[in-house]
C-alpha cells in the first residue's frame, strides 16, 4: 500500500499525525514550528521594560535564558511576552542605578 | 574471468568492505570478529581503501560513531561479536529507529558467563526485537556475497542489516572463495543516496528527538512497516545479485525437501553439516531433508509457511538458549507461524551447539532417526532436545 | 572576541519556545555558545534535560544541526560526525567548513559519558566539547553525580538526621581532560558572558579536541528563586569555587582573580540544597567547606605559576 494514499486529512486539509506521514526517522526540519510554545503563559511575573530609563548595555539580552528581549537595530526596544517565562534575571542583571526593568506580579 | 581467493570468513568480509568502501568504519576489537577489524584496517594503512576508519574504544562507540555517521549522510559499517553486539544492544534500536543503513557482520559468539569465545547463535539472537534485518549466512562464499547485498539491502529500506557467520567454523576456517571485482562491487552497490545530512548546515534538522505518547508509537508503527516491507527488497536484490553474478541465494532455501517425509531446519554454518547426514540417510533410503533459514529478521512467515505446511514432521535446531522453558527461538516462531494451519508438522525443538559445541553429522541422523518416531508416534515432541550435552 | 553589540546583530541559534525552566542556567550557556559559534556548527547533546526540554517532537529549539541519540556517548556521536565529515569531504561531497560542538550535562560528560568523552579526546577528533556543569542529574530529579560538591543535599545524597547530605568532593574534570594533553581546555560560567565567548572562539579556533566546563546554576536542584542564576553564578567565582582559568598549549591562565575573595559562605546561603549547613552542629562542615575550595584555587595558582 502506497502511503500517500492513506494519509488522512481533517476538515480543514491538515495532515492528521498518523504513522503513515511522519518524517522517515523521526527527524525534524521545521526549526520555526518551535514558536508554536507560547511558554510566555508560564509566567507568573511580568517583567516591565522601561525605554527611557535604559542605557542599552544589553546585560537583560545576553542573560535571558528564554532569548526574550527584544532588539531591534543593535537596541533592547522591549520584551516577547509571547515566550518570556518571568524568571526575573533581565530585573537582576540591570544595573543598580538603572533599574530600567522591574517585575510585576502577573495579573490572572 | 572468475578470481577465486583462499579466505577465512573473517578475511572475505574484510574484503567485501573494502571493495565496499564505506566512507566511515568505527569498530572496536572482540573475538571471534577482530580479524575483520584488523584486515580492514590494514587495507586502510596501505592505502587500499581511503575509509576513514575510527578505533573506538568500546563496541558502544563504535556503533554510536557509525549511527552518528550515518545521520550525516555518511554510508557507515562496523563488525563484533558476543559481548560486543550486547554492549551496543540499545543503540541497536536507535539506529534503526532512526532509519539508519548501518551495515555490521556479526561473528557469532556466545554470550558471558561463563566466558566462553566460541560460536552459538545467543548474541544476534537476544537482539531479534531491535529493528535489524537479520541475515544468516551457511559458509563464507555467502558471507561475502551477502555483506556486499546488504548494503544496497539497508540502503533501500533505510534500515540497518546485520550479516552473521558462525564464530570460528566460518570465521576462521580457509574456504575457497569467489571474489568479485571492485568495479563489479561498486556498480552494484551504486551511491549512497543518504535520507538525511546533519552535515547540511544550510538547512538544519535534528534527528533524535524526545517522541511523547502522542507520536511515539506512530514512529515505530512506521519502522514496523519498514520492516514487513524489506522482505521483497531483499528477495529483489538478492536476485539481481544472482543474475548478475550467478550465485543466488534465497531468504530460506532446501536441501532434498521436496518429498522429504521428516526434515530440520537450521540456521547458519550447521544447514551444510546437515546436508552431509541428509546424503548418509538419503543412502540408506531414507527421504529426509534439511532447510535452511537466512533471513531471520524479518521473520519469513509466509515462505515459511509455504515450504513447511506440507511436511509431516519438523525438527528445529536453535543454537542458543533462551531460557524460557519451552524450546528454542526459532522453534517457537515457527510453531507459531503454523498454529493455525490444519494440516501442519509435527514438531520437535532442540538446542545444540552452545558455547561452540561441535555438532557432527551423527548426531543430524539421530535427530533424523527420532523424528522419524515422532512420525510413527503422531505426535509431537514436547520436551526440549539437547543434543551432544553431557 | 566578539563584543556585545557584535553578538547582538548575530543570529539566535537557540529558539524560544524551549520548555527549560524559568532561569535554566543551561539553555542560557548553549545559547551564548552557540552565539560565540556562529552557524556553520553541527552538534550533539546526550539524553538529558537540555534535549527534553529543547526537542520535543514536532518542535526543535535548534536552529543548527543537531543530534540527540542517546546518555552515554555524545563524545562517541560527535566523533561518528566528525569522522562521516572528513571522509565526505576527501571524497568531494562537501566542501563547507563545519565545526563540531557536543553539549553535555555533568552527569552526561562525568559520570556515565565519561568513557565516550575519554576515547574521543584521545583519538584527536576536532570538536568542542562543553559540559553546561549544574552538579547534578536534574532531568531525573536531582540525583547526585561526581560533579555535585560536598555537602549538597540530592534525592541521592539526601541531607538527613545523620548524613549531612554529599560525603565526598567533586571530581576535578578539567583537570583530568587536560591529562589528555589537549591543545585547549578552560572553566567558565554564565555570568562571565565575555569570558565564556572568548574561550569559545579560541576552543573552535584548534585543530584537535577542546573542552569548556561551564558552570550552569539550576533554580530547581540547587533551590534558588529563578532571578538568582546570574548572581549566584558570579558569586562562584567571587568566592574562588569556581575559577576562571584556561589551559593552552601547555601553559595555564588564570583568567580573572577576586581582589578579596568572598567567604564560601556567601554562595552556599543562597542555596537551598546547602541549607543544613548552617545548623549550629554544621558550622564545621562549612569550614571544611571553605579549606577544600582555598585548597583548590592554591593548587590551581601553582600551577598557573610552574606552566607560566
Amino acid at each position: 500500500m502506497k502511503r500517500s494514499e492513506e494519509v488522512k486529512k481533517n476538515k480543514e486539509g491538515c495532515l492528521l499525525i498518523s504513522w503513515r506521514n511522519l518524517p522517515c526517522g523521526a527527524i525534524l526540519t521545521d526549526t520555526k514550528k518551535i514558536r508554536e510554545n507560547k511558554t510566555g503563559a508560564w509566567r507568573s511575573y511580568r517583567p516591565i521594560y522601561d525605554e527611557k530609563k535604559c542605557i542599552q548595555c544589553l546585560s537583560c539580552w545576553i542573560y535571558c535564558p528564554d532569548s526574550s528581549i527584544i532588539v531591534k537595530d543593535g537596541k533592547v526596544v522591549g520584551i516577547n511576552y509571547d515566550y518570556c517565562k518571568g524568571c526575573g534575571i533581565c530585573a537582576s542583571v540591570c544595573p543598580k542605578k538603572v533599574q530600567a526593568i522591574k517585575m510585576e506580579k502577573e495579573k490572572k | 574471468m572468475k578470481k577465486i581467493v583462499a579466505k577465512t570468513g573473517n578475511e572475505a568480509l574484510a574484503f567485501a568492505m573494502k571493495q565496499i568502501a564505506p566512507d566511515v568504519v568505527a569498530a572496536y576489537p572482540i573475538t571471534p570478529s577482530t580479524e575483520v577489524v584488523y584486515t580492514f584496517s590494514s587495507f586502510v594503512a596501505d592505502g587500499e581503501v581511503d575509509t576513514e576508519f575510527v578505533a573506538v574504544e568500546s563496541e558502544h562507540s563504535a556503533i554510536s560513531a557509525c549511527i552518528a555517521a550515518a545521520a550525516c549522510g555518511a554510508r557507515a559499517m562496523t563488525a563484533t561479536a558476543s559481548q560486543g553486539l550486547a554492549l551496543m544492544h540499545e543503540m541497536l534500536f536507535i539506529a534503526s529507529a532512526l532509519r539508519l543503513p548501518i551495515v555490521m557482520a556479526v561473528v557469532n559468539r556466545t554470550l558471558s558467563a561463563p566466558l566462553n569465545i566460541h560460536c552459538d547463535h545467543s548474541d544476534s539472537l537476544a537482539s531479534r526485537d531491535s529493528g535489524w534485518i537479520q541475515l544468516f549466512c551457511a559458509n563464507s562464499q555467502e558471507a561475502y556475497d551477502t555483506l556486499i547485498q546488504a548494503v544496497r539491502i539497508a540502503e533501500e529500506c533505510y534500515l540497518p542489516v546485520m550479516v552473521t557467520i558462525d564464530g570460528f567454523i566460518l570465521s576462521h576456517c580457509m574456504e575457497r572463495i569467489e571474489v568479485l571485482s571492485d568495479e563489479e562491487v561498486k556498480d552494484f552497490i551504486k551511491e549512497f543516496k543518504p535520507n538525511y545530512s546533519l552535515l547540511d548546515v544550510d538547512n538544519p534538522i535534528t534527528v533524535g528527538p524526545a517522541c511523547l505518547p502522542d507520536s511515539y508509537f506512530e514512529h515505530k508503527r512506521a519502522v514496523a512497516e519498514a520492516m514487513r516491507e524489506s522482505l521483497p527488497v531483499i528477495e529483489k536484490v538478492s536476485r539481481e545479485f544472482g543474475e548478475r553474478f550467478g550465485r543466488y541465494y534465497d531468504i530460506m532455501e532446501g536441501y532434498e525437501t521436496k518429498d522429504c517425509e521428516v526434515a530440520i531446519i537450521a540456521m547458519g554454518s550447521t544447514y551444510e553439516t546437515a546436508t552431509v547426514a541428509v546424503d548418509n540417510l538419503r543412502e540408506k533410503g531414507e527421504k529426509v531433508g534439511v532447510f535452511k533459514l537466512k533471513t531471520f529478521r524479518p521473520f519469513p512467515h509466509q515462505k515459511i509457511l509455504k515450504e513447511l505446511r506440507e511436511i509431516p514432521v519438523l525438527g528445529v535446531l536453535d543454537r542458543a538458549e533462551p531460557l524460557s522453558s519451552y524450546g528454542g527461538i526459532l522453534y517457537t516462531e515457527i510453531r507459531a507461524v503454523l498454529a493455525d494451519e490444519k494440516k501442519k508438522p509435527l514438531t520437535a525443538s532442540y538446542i545444540y551447539g552452545l558455547g561452540g559445541r561441535e555438532i557432527t553429522p551423527e548426531e543430524i541422523e539421530e535427530v533424523f532417526e527420532e523424528l522419524f518416531l515422532i512420525k510413527e508416534k503422531g505426535k509431537s515432541k514436547e520436551e526440549v532436545g539437547y543434543i551432544g550435552v553431557k | 572576541m566578539a563584543s556585545l553589540k557584535e553578538l547582538v546583530k548575530r543570529k539566535e541559534l537557540f529558539s524560544y519556545g524551549h520548555r527549560a525552566c524559568a532561569g535554566c542556567g543551561e539553555v542560557l550557556a548553549v545559547r551564548q555558545v552557540l552565539l560565540a559559534a556562529g552557524e556553520n556548527v553541527a552538534c550533539a547533546m546526550p539524553t538529558g534535560c537540555l534535549e527534553i526540554v529543547s526537542t520535543i517532537y514536532p518542535h526543535t529549539a535548534w536552529q543548527v544541526p543537531i543530534f540527540h541519540s542517546a546518555f552515554e556517548n555524545a563524545a562517541a556521536t560527535i566523533a561518528g560526525m566528525e569522522s562521516a565529515y572528513r571522509a565526505l569531504k576527501r571524497r568531494g561531497k562537501i566542501t563547507k567548513e563545519i565545526k563540531f560542538i557536543a553539549f553535555g550535562g555533568d552527569g552526561g560528560t562525568y559520570d556515565i559519558g565519561f568513557q565516550a568523552l575519554s576515547g574521543a579526546i584521545e583519538r584527536r577528533h576536532r570538536f568542542l566539547y562543553v559540559c553546561t556543569d549544574n552538579q547534578a542529574y536534574m532531568n531525573t530529579g536531582i540525583q547526585r553525580s561526581s560533579a555535585t560538591p560536598s555537602f549538597a543535599d540530592t534525592t541521592t545524597s539526601p541531607a538527613g538526621k545523620k548524613l549531612p547530605g554529599k560525603l565526598q568532593p567533586r571530581k576535578d574534570i578539567v583537570e583530568i581532560v587536560i591529562a589528555h594533553d589537549v591543545p585547549y581546555a578552560a572553566q567558565t560560567t554564565v555570568a562571565f558572558w565575555n569570558d565564556l565567548v572568548t574561550k569559545v572562539e579560541k576552543a573552535l579556533s584548534y585543530d584537535g579536541p577542546t573542552f569548556i566546563n561551564i558552570l550552569v546554576p539550576c533554580p530547581l536542584g540547587w533551590v534558588y528563586p529563578t532571578d538568582r542564576t546570574i548572581e549566584i553564578s558570579r558569586l562562584a567565582v567571587e568566592t574562588n569555587f569556581w575559577p576562571l582559568y584556561e589551559y593552552e598549549n601547555g601553559v595555564y591562565r588564570l583568567n580573572y582573580e577576586p581582589k578579596e575573595r568572598k567567604p564560601i559562605e556567601e554562595w552556599l546561603k543562597m542555596q537551598g540544597r546547602f541549607r543544613h549547613l548552617f545548623l549550629p552542629e554544621n558550622q564545621k562542615l562549612i569550614e571544611e567547606f571553605q579549606r577544600e575550595v582555598d585548597e583548590r584555587f592554591a593548587r590551581l595558582k601553582r600551577r598557573v605559576a610552574m606552566s607560566g
